[in-house]
């Protein structure tokens, strides 16, 4: 079978410390019960610097700087831990520092909601005209610049603030008087998830070198809504940012599934590609500001510094079968139906065993599983203890209980089929999906034949189904187009002496 | 606990009354499970819903309280994996420091 490939993946982080102050949810409730709150109080506090989020070792890793299982070899505490080789830009894209977020977000902007306060604007240019993804077209877009005064006025009119530290630097106008679909923080949220996945969709045709103009159509799966009150959830958050990175020949649309969303886009890119109505499908999200800072109180209670700061992005391009990028096993994808159950081992036993099962293997035939990649020092703190290790541990019971491995195999399953989380808990991007830059390359250098990624959500927080939500294929190395080689010169021939009868037929009716 | 159970506990509890009500946990972790326990008993100890000061007292156990009562099938396929993964005998003894304590009435 002619299967698609895994093409190119990029990933990005942008460093939000102040958005987590002004719009983290977590943040939020607690200044609505309590304006006087301790907890608020002391939060500043904690929160890292650009620096020490950047040389983060689990941050380092989703960059593609390291190898998830370098992560292994780093002591933990890892947050006491600076990376000396850091840099912001990575293999696989970049860490993004507030201010310069605060100005793509402007860019980003068409309908002219947020405003800039006019020092802020001009020192932003001078250091966005260093960046190599925006060039003079873009600047342009951060307009003029507005005086303090005009900010504050716009806060009075229900604006959202961009703040850095204590300064106002900027504000979000909200997009209607009364829909609060279209409210400040509403777009604040959606202009942001919108700038993140601008900024990783530049890098992936960037840092691998693929026109934006060879594009076919764009899956995003972000966990925002863009939409007015009419229809919430109306979109189309694909074309608004396929427009700022040049994809003019492509469509697109959004999908959701809660924190699945991103395993389901990709079975519907590889399938739009295998089934042949297009030949390359972008998958890309961008981040989620109202998760930021969700664990802050326990972080902080544990004295540790406030992990959540980062919006994370990422962006996949499935692409036609080249003979060469890992392919996408359509034939073996697992799905965890209506009918599944919920309990952990049914989930576990619909995505991971009952499509392995159909595909012939055995789980010791998967060189490496990517299930929920939480980066367990900000996931054990707030009580939800290690997502990784838990999912590798469910994974190799199921394997004894199958009779793939032996109880005695069950303590070292996660070391030689696992891998340490290390994703920001942004919902969405934390299922499979970190690792697909990583894996694709690990195939590719022949470390390993194959990975599984495997997505899963908690459909029930919508409160319209207690259902749980799962979804998972293959991925593994190329065997080369010689099999398919074969057959089209077969049908080259078939063609040809069609060709000639026919020809041949009108010369005889002649 | 999510603030939505706690809800749908209380009510449950005040329409059939505490004594008629049993609350089983699937919690994967004892803190956690610890703390579901105790906020169905003493109240909610992060007073952040509606259990805040509220003690039910409720009669509390964790599904692998209850092996020896669950048909053998149906552990096998539930939670038979999960009894491989988690530590039995911490979340039991968790669950049970909070069930048995003399408040919980």
């Amino acid at each position: 079978m002619n299967f698609p490939v895994l093409k190119a993946a990029a990933y990005a982080l942008v460093h939000a410390p102040n958005i987590l102050l002004t719009h983290g949810t977590t943040q939020l409730l607690e200044g609505a019960k309590n304006e006087q709150s301790q907890y608020l109080k002391e939060l500043p506090s904690a929160l890292r610097s650009f620096d020490q989020a950047a040389a983060y070792p689990p941050n380092q890793a989703y960059i593609g700087a390291i190898k998830p299982k370098d992560l292994e070899q780093i002591a933990q505490p890892w947050y006491e831990q600076k990376l000396e080789s850091a840099s912001r830009f990575g293999p696989y894209g970049e860490i993004m520092p507030e201010d310069e977020f605060y100005a793509l977000m402007k860019i980003v902007d068409v309908f002219d909601l947020i405003k800039l306060e006019k020092g802020f604007r001009a020192e932003i240019q001078a250091k966005l005209e260093k960046h190599p993804l925006f060039d003079q077209d873009d600047l342009a877009l951060l307009g003029p610049g507005a005086d303090l005064e005009d900010l504050q006025k716009m806060l009075k009119a229900d604006a959202s603030p961009m703040k850095i530290g204590s300064d106002l630097i900027g504000a979000v106008a909200p997009a209607h008087d009364l829909d609060q679909a279209l409210s400040a923080s509403i777009m604040f949220e959606n202009l942001a998830a919108k700038a993140s996945a601008v900024l990783v969709l530049r890098h992936l045709f960037r840092e691998n070198g693929i026109d934006p103009l060879d594009v076919d159509y764009i899956i995003e799966c972000s966990e925002e809504a863009a939409g007015d009150m009419n229809q919430r959830g109306g979109g189309n958050f694909a074309k608004a940012i396929g427009e700022m990175c040049g994809l003019k020949n492509a469509t697109g649309s959004d999908l959701r599934s809660f924190c699945s969303g991103p395993v389901h886009a990709l079975v519907s890119a590889a399938a739009l590609v295998q089934a042949g109505v297009f030949k390359n499908v972008v998958v890309v999200a961008g981040g989620a500001t109202a998760k930021l800072g969700m664990n802050g109180r326990e972080h902080l209670k544990k004295g540790m510094p406030i992990l959540e700061d980062l919006l994370g992005a990422f962006a996949v391009l499935i692409s036609s079968n080249d003979g060469i990028n890992p392919q996408i096993r359509t034939d073996t994808v697992g799905r965890h139906t209506i009918g599944s159950g919920s309990s952990p081992q049914a989930v576990l036993t619909a995505v991971v065993t009952d499509p392995l099962e159909r595909a012939g293997l055995s789980i010791r035939d998967v060189d490496l599983f990517a299930p929920e990649l939480q980066n367990p020092e900000i996931t054990v703190p707030a009580g939800a203890g290690n997502v990784a290790e838990a999912n590798f541990k469910m994974i190799a019971a199921l394997g004894v209980k199958r009779g793939d491995l032996e109880r005695s195999e069950l303590a070292d399953f996660a070391s030689r089929h696992g891998m340490p989380g290390y994703a920001p808990t942004q919902g969405h991007i934390p299922s499979g999906v970190p690792f697909l830059g990583a894996g694709r390359d690990l195939i590719l250098e022949g470390e390993i034949k194959n990975f599984m990624i495997i997505g899963k959500g908690s459909l029930f927080l919508a409160r319209l189904t207690n259902l749980f939500d799962g979804i998972s294929f293959l991925v593994e190395k190329n065997p080369g187009l010689k099999a398919s080689a074969g057959t089209a010169p077969k049908d080259e021939v078939r063609r040809i002496i069609a060709e000639a009868m026919q020809d041949l037929a009108a010369i005889l009716d002649q | 606990m999510d603030l939505e159970n706690q809800r749908r506990i209380k009510e449950i509890a005040e329409k059939h009354g505490a004594e008629n009500v049993v609350v089983v946990l699937g919690g994967g972790e004892a803190e956690a499970s610890g703390l579901a326990a105790e906020t169905v008993t003493a109240g909610d100890p992060t007073y952040a819903g509606p259990l805040a000061g509220v003690s039910l007292g409720l009669p509390v156990y964790h599904i692998f309280d209850l092996k020896q009562i669950v048909d053998e099938a149906v552990w096998e396929e539930q939670i038979s994996m999960m009894e491989m993964v988690l530590d039995v005998d911490e979340i039991i003894k968790e669950v049970a420091s909070f069930r048995d304590r003399p408040s919980s009435g």
